[in-house]
């Protein structure tokens, strides 16, 4: 090929490379505020009418925050004008983990107060993955997962934060908190925290820890500032509002497309019970009443009544998050 | 023989220390390398997003692969570069590595959201980058002229890194501009990489020399060069600086946990290393060119020495990215500089995948080594650990240089041009530099 021909190749291919890359984007550029739009409500009420008693929260696949009556979830929602990845929400205080998507991957943590005025935010690094506010609504707690090593491929780690709403203190990654593992302390590079609840009195709180492989619930004293695992292979418990019992996703096939099933753990006891939902969940369920516990699957919101009877029913379509506000 | 820009008629080019030019295969392979990198960090940048946001996975499910594939890219490694070697095609293994990975962004589109298909595909994205690396490398130091390897290589990693910060920005870009569609930034990757798999078809050019009188290249033959003393003890060299070399990843985590940064911009650190990188890469394999290679690359560890006792200290971010930085532009390409003259032609693919393969694997054992010492003892205590060892290796080295035992026998002309004809030769591990991610 002379290089005159190999020139005219070049810039031929550049053209017909170029429009495809220009075309598509062009294309899915239009294509997404159709989706957008078709979720738009006309119904769209104040931010603080969507999130208000007696109400189940989530967030819409547009990302909007949303709610529906408990008694009567098929009803057409109340649409926010809330944007956000994660989303939780208690006794007034709401948290919303929204992404900045760039270059690097940002994600801002947002407090709300009863009226859904901004009371404070938080700068992270990361990818929104969890969010939860203790009952009392002064505990704010949420995971975001950091890839800040774009070169290590396929490392990543989770980072959680707590916020004490009533003193304003914070804790950025509670990785350092001092960890009793099998008994004995127990000093990791590679220890990760993710999904915290919080009991009633704001001071005990569960989560996962995973270090060399295995994954661990833990028990925290938040005054104290220590923790302890009391369990293998329990991840993302959510805390039943009477602070007796947890579900958790538990890791119960190698298969990598579904590997988790809800459980419910007794604290008194420590006994397990599978929920009735076989299907595998990748969320931290949410509890709307004392019986019942909800979750996100496959882009639907879910109940199931956590003592391990009954079947899931669907509650919300083209919903995850759920919360329920009571 | 040299595909050079300007080469004089003889082939050789006198030898001019101000003379800035690169073959023109070199700046070929460059090219290829900048256009694949921004195509696939555009993918790496937007991946974790992607996966957890858009798809809802746990990004735990993919942690798992790492070791499978990790094994699966050194064996890939070794079998592209023997075959390279036996049909003394590595264009083709590179080309056929180039586009396994251009196919793999069209792979992510077609996975949807099953985690099994993404892991595969992610994995197989690895392999071509496995199989690529080697005879790339082989044919920027058969393009160029021995004494000028540093350079060579200098240019084709700051071209490469360049490639490496722009993938992001494009990523970003199209997100921001399609409202969120990752399945565009997919395309427009698939897109990038055919123009890098284009350029590398249309002006990279192979060495067909004929194939020296004797047996083919054969394992037998590849594992022969291991019986050569001088590229042995490189092996080994580079193998005991790669166990001592701690990876990035601890590096920015003991930075920020020093508590020196804002958490929020943790995830620019690598960035700052890889900008260090661009901009050093052409004048320190300039410099190795001229000072002798084992030189600038045990002065590269010395740096890397130095990031970790300021990182013990007063934990200046600045200082620490910067050193790390120049430890990469001193080792990374500089380390194929030194090894390629060591290898016969016709072996030479092989040679470079045997010496990236233990790197990498060294590499991964010293993750594990360094994470062990960190849980007993504790992370500073482990950076300690190896500071020491790595200044150890550097006098071992050092002296070992000063005895000969780097100095390849009878190869002629893999000196650098330095004063005083240093030897050439020099141990070292490259971990994957922040723009050459060669190991996985």
């Amino acid at each position: 090929m002379t290089p005159a021909r190999r020139l005219a190749v070049l810039i031929l291919a550049v053209t017909v490379l170029g429009g495809t890359a220009a075309g598509y984007t062009a294309w899915a550029g239009m294509r997404a505020p159709a989706r957008a739009g078709k979720d738009t409500p006309a119904r769209a009420g104040k931010d603080a009418g969507a999130v208000r008693p007696g109400r189940l929260v989530f967030r819409t696949e547009a990302g909007r925050i949303a709610g529906v009556p408990l008694t009567d979830t098929s009803a057409e929602p109340t649409v926010s004008g809330l944007t956000c990845n994660r989303f939780s929400t208690a006794a007034g205080t709401s948290i919303c983990l929204a992404a900045r998507p760039g270059p690097v991957a940002m994600t801002d943590a947002v407090i709300y107060d009863r009226s859904m005025r901004e009371t404070r935010r938080i700068d992270l690094a990361g990818i929104p993955n969890r969010a939860r506010v203790s009952g009392s609504g002064r505990m704010a707690s949420w995971t975001v997962f950091v890839t800040g090593d774009s070169y290590n491929a396929g490392g990543f780690s989770t980072w959680t934060g707590i916020l004490d709403t009533r003193t304003g203190y914070l804790v950025t990654n509670m990785e350092d908190i001092p960890l009793t593992l099998g008994g004995r302390r127990h000093h990791a590079v590679d220890v990760n925290y993710w999904g915290v609840t919080f009991a009633p009195d704001d001071n005990r709180f569960y989560a996962t820890v995973s270090t060399k492989g295995k994954t661990y619930l833990v028990e925290g004293d938040y005054g104290a500032w220590r923790a302890r695992t009391i369990r293998e292979n329990a991840e993302c418990p959510s805390l039943s509002p009477d602070g007796t019992r947890l579900v958790f996703k538990k890791r119960v096939s190698g298969d990598a497309d579904r590997p988790w099933r809800l459980h419910l753990l007794d604290l008194a006891t420590m006994r397990e019970t599978p929920l009735a939902e076989t299907e595998s969940v990748d969320d931290q369920a949410v509890w709307l009443d004392e019986r019942t516990v909800a979750y996100a699957r496959e882009g639907n919101v879910w109940s199931v009544p956590a003592d391990g009877s009954g079947t899931p029913v669907l509650l919300v379509r083209g919903a995850s998050s759920p919360v329920a506000v009571r | 023989m040299y595909i050079a820009a300007n080469r004089t008629a003889d082939g050789v080019r006198p030898r001019s220390r101000l003379s800035w030019t690169v073959p023109g295969n070199v700046l070929a392979l460059g090219a290829v390398s900048l256009v694949t990198d921004v195509s696939s960090e555009m993918v790496t940048a937007v991946l974790p997003l992607y996966v957890t946001l858009s798809l809802g996975l746990s990004m735990l499910q993919f942690g798992a692969l790492d070791g499978l594939s990790f094994g699966m890219t050194a064996l890939v490694r070794l079998a592209g570069g023997q075959l390279a070697d036996r049909w003394q095609r590595r264009k083709l293994v590179a080309g056929a590595g180039y586009g396994l990975s251009a196919l793999c962004k069209l792979g992510l589109l077609a996975a949807g959201g099953s985690p099994a298909a993404l892991g595969g595909v992610v994995a197989a994205d690895r392999a071509g980058k496995g199989l690529r690396t080697a005879p790339r490398d082989a044919l920027i130091s058969l393009s160029t002229p021995p004494d000028r390897l540093g350079h060579a290589f200098g240019v084709h990693r700051a071209m490469d890194t360049c490639g490496a910060l722009l993938g992001p920005l494009v990523a970003f870009a199209v997100l921001a501009g399609t409202g969120g569609a990752y399945d565009a930034v997919f395309v427009v990757s698939f897109c990038v990489a055919l123009l890098g798999v284009l350029l590398l078809v249309m002006y990279v050019r192979d060495r067909r020399d004929p194939l020296p009188p004797g047996p083919p290249a054969s394992v037998r033959a590849v594992s022969g060069l291991l019986r050569d003393a001088p590229f042995r003890r490189l092996c080994v060299a580079a193998a005991a600086f790669g166990l001592v070399t701690v990876s990035d990843a601890f590096v920015y985590l003991l930075l920020q946990k020093g508590g020196r940064i804002d958490p929020a911009y943790f995830p620019l650190l690598p960035l700052g290393t890889a900008a260090v990188y661009l901009l050093l890469a052409v004048p320190v394999g300039r410099l190795a060119d001229r000072l002798g290679r084992i030189q600038v690359f045990l002065a590269g560890h010395l740096a890397l020495v130095a990031a970790y006792l300021v990182l013990l200290g007063p934990g200046w971010l600045p200082v620490v990215l910067a050193l790390h930085g120049a430890f990469y532009a001193a080792a990374d390409g500089v380390l194929m500089a030194v090894a390629g003259p060591m290898l016969p032609e016709h072996l030479r693919t092989s040679g470079l995948a045997l010496l990236q393969t233990g790197q990498a694997t060294a590499r991964m054992l010293s993750s594990i080594l360094f994470g062990a010492v960190w849980t007993v003892w504790g992370g500073a205590q482990g950076l300690v650990v190896m500071a020491v060892g790595l200044t150890a290796c550097v006098l071992a080295a050092w002296s070992a240089v000063r005895a000969g035992a780097l100095r390849p026998g009878a190869a002629p002309g893999d000196l650098p041009a330095g004063p005083g004809a240093a030897p050439a030769g020099a141990p070292g591990p490259v971990s994957p530099g922040p723009g050459e991610r060669s190991e996985p």
